[in-house]
């Protein structure tokens, strides 16, 4: 499991605008850097990130070899109803990992 | 009349305040002070410091039990945020076993060999910068207090020696551009006056946590010198050397530096 910093608020009135920020901990490795003995490093990088709002998608991006290790995103949603939103994060060699957060939205 | 008489008390005090601050004024500069906007507000909010990252790892790894002794290093210290508070701001300090001083990660090294029966962890090894973030955490915003020993004074000696030594085929010292160009430019960076007060930092350019040591031999490479290997005695008497000079100055460990 890759380490995670995510921020965003737990709580929201309906219609607020509410931003959430999240930075996951991966060496984004290019795949056009050689490595200590010459040869070149596999490509290694976080290829999308995506956020599920009660299971609706509100943000998604696509993350390529120019991106840094560590990568940070942030975004706004509207805070509509109460519920879950589920961060994930898919890339090279299988990686895959989720993150969900608690919002409670009152009138 | 209470307000009136507030008004005065406040503006009393912040005569007080201003005097002091012209009196006793600080001139050292952290590195801090230097960055951008941007980079400044990632350090100082810990949902953005990437360093915040490398703290988790020291957290759990705290908690949890090494080696043949089955012990945590929560087993004997506690909790860290108050048995380690200041503990950072102190290092290096003297070891009386080796008869020299040790760094933060040399001390959690031995701790692990010694105490908790564990092989040792590798320089700049994720764990070993996890546990060094996580204890210097406690430390954040207290001043750097180098122990007054004198034990150390002749190493603190050599560490000056060296910061003053011309090396490399560059042929410069440490204070040729941190004490005698700060504040200038280096290319497109500005010279900081070598504070080590957010040591380990997260480095933009390294995309990675770097402890003082990966820094002096940053500097090393780039006037073309050989470096000391990682535990040098050379670069734990550097290092001493620097706490002393930023002696007093806040710690702001984990450090974002560009």
């Amino acid at each position: 499991m890759a380490r995670t910093l995510i921020n965003a608020p737990s709580t929201a009135r309906r219609g607020e605008v509410i931003e959430i920020r999240a930075t996951i901990g991966h060496p984004m490795e290019t795949g056009f850097r050689a490595g200590e003995d010459g040869k070149v490093l596999p490509r290694n990088i976080i290829q999308t990130f995506s956020c599920r709002y009660n299971g609706e998608l509100v943000f998604s991006a696509e993350l390529f070899s120019a991106v840094s290790a560590n990568p940070y995103v942030a975004f706004h949603t509207v805070a509509t109803d109460s519920g879950t939103l589920v961060l994930s994060w898919e890339g090279d060699n299988g990686f895959s990992q989720a993150e969900s957060i608690k919002l409670v939205v009152t009138a | 009349m209470t307000r009136i008489l507030v008004c005065l008390l406040l503006s009393l005090s912040l005569g007080n305040a201003c005097a002091q601050n012209t009196a006793g004024k600080d001139s050292r500069r952290s590195g801090f002070e230097d960055m951008g906007a941007a980079t400044q507000a990632m350090q100082k909010d810990d949902a953005l410091n990437p360093g915040m990252l490398w703290v988790q790892d020291g957290e759990a790894l705290w908690k949890q039990p090494a080696g043949a002794s089955g012990k945590a290093c929560i087993s004997c210290h506690a909790a860290a945020p108050g048995s380690m508070r200041g503990v950072a701001a102190r290092y290096p300090a003297f070891d009386a076993g080796l008869s020299r001083p040790v760094t933060l990660g040399q001390r959690i090294n031995q701790c692990r060999q010694q105490h908790q029966q564990a092989a040792p962890l590798r320089p700049e090894s994720q764990e070993l910068l996890g546990l060094e973030a996580y204890v210097a955490l406690q430390s954040r915003g207290l001043p750097l207090a180098p122990p007054d020993d004198a034990r150390l004074e002749p190493f603190r000696q050599r560490g000056r020696q060296l910061f003053a030594q011309r090396i490399g085929q560059l042929n410069l010292s440490c204070a040729q551009c941190h004490d005698g160009l700060p504040g200038k430019r280096l290319a497109g960076n500005v010279i900081p006056e070598a504070h080590p007060t957010g040591y380990p930092v997260y480095r933009l350019e390294w995309q990675a946590m770097g402890s003082l040591q990966r820094r002096l031999r940053g500097c090393m490479s780039g006037v073309r010198a050989e470096p000391f290997a990682y535990g040098a005695q050379e670069l734990v008497e550097l290092e001493l050397y620097l706490k002393t000079r930023a002696k007093g100055m806040a710690m702001e460990a984990p450090g974002v530096r560009p």
